[in-house]
């Protein structure tokens, strides 16, 4: 069982993390954020196993912290 | 009980503004170079070198004492640091167009000299700040907004191999060539970044990071298919890999 902290005002919406994530966690929310693009949100927060893939790929540090 | 594994490194400050388009590996590249210093326990006794580009703002992210050089001349600023404050561990952070174009003579000296300092160049194929321009690494039949048919080697020649100099230069003691593209590449290059640092602090030369990077809004793609690009006609051209390793030896 895992943990993301994602900063949604920091995400441009690249969806880098989206692909690398091995389990489907994420997925793009239908709410614009602080910077105008759709941010990424946990959709499938209970597959999270904190492998922190999204974190390394992320090019924004919009994932600032992940636990496991 | 859940353990931290992954955090924003102490090396970015906390007030950051990554200010690079939607899915450019600038941010990635950033990002490694800060987890490295965190990792050697640097931070407090680094000084960067800023470049002109995309790479500019590194002020507003890194946690370090940052000097702005006028544009190419980041390893002769570099140089100047290092030699007046040998005890600091100094980087430069530059794109293509600003190492490889404008600055190469001074890059090329400055790692003649052997200064113990580390480069670190993001090899986007075009001047990205400036609106997509043909550069010096523009691959061969690549539509620029000064190349509109493509690069014709005839007119403007041939893509230039950073790595492959840079190897041939004795001052050198560590040079990769490192792509973003998945993350166990991201993993390997964080590798060779931390290479390319302990080449200086083992004073043993200069060390140089080429990173194969995306520029999504000027190569007119999404971050997914620039990444694809660095993996297929980009990898081809510039062949990932380590091309010198003098830190290796002499561990």
């Amino acid at each position: 069982m895992g943990r993301i902290v994602l900063n949604r005002d920091r995400c441009k919406a690249c969806y880098l993390c989206v692909d690398a994530c091995p389990k489907k966690v994420l997925g793009a929310d239908n709410q614009v954020n602080a910077l105008g693009y759709y941010p990424v949100t946990v959709s499938n927060p209970e597959e999270c196993i904190g492998c922190a893939m999204c974190a390394r790929v992320c090019p924004d540090i919009a994932i600032e912290k992940v636990y496991r | 009980m859940e353990q931290l594994v992954y955090k924003k490194p102490d090396s970015i400050k906390d007030d950051f503004k990554i200010s690079f388009c939607p899915g450019c590996d600038h941010g990635t590249a950033v990002k490694l170079v800060a987890e490295v210093l965190d990792e050697l326990g640097v931070r407090e006794n680094t000084i960067g070198i800023a470049s002109v580009g995309c790479s500019v703002f590194s002020y507003d992210f890194f946690n370090v004492d940052i000097v702005e050089a006028p544009h190419g001349r980041s390893m002769a600023a570099a140089t100047g640091v290092k030699r007046s404050k040998p005890d600091k561990v100094v980087f430069t952070y530059q794109g293509d167009g600003d190492l490889a174009s404008i600055g190469l003579a001074e890059t090329i000296h400055a790692m003649t000299r052997g200064e113990k300092v580390t480069a670190i160049c993001i090899n986007n194929t075009t001047y990205g700040m400036t609106g997509g321009q043909a550069g010096p690494t523009t691959l061969i039949g690549q539509v620029t907004t000064t190349t509109t048919s493509g690069r014709k080697a005839e007119l403007s020649g041939y893509p230039l191999k950073i790595s492959e100099i840079l190897k041939e230069v004795d001052g050198t003691a560590y040079v990769a060539r490192v792509t973003l593209d998945s993350p166990a590449a991201i993993m390997n290059a964080k590798k060779c970044i931390k290479k390319a640092f302990e080449a200086q602090i083992k004073g043993l030369g200069t060390g140089f990071v080429e990173i194969l990077s995306t520029c999504p809004t000027n190569w007119k793609m999404t971050p997914q298919e620039a990444h694809a690009r660095v993996r297929g006609e980009m990898s081809e051209v510039f062949k990932p890999g380590v091309y010198k390793d003098k830190v290796s030896e002499a561990l």
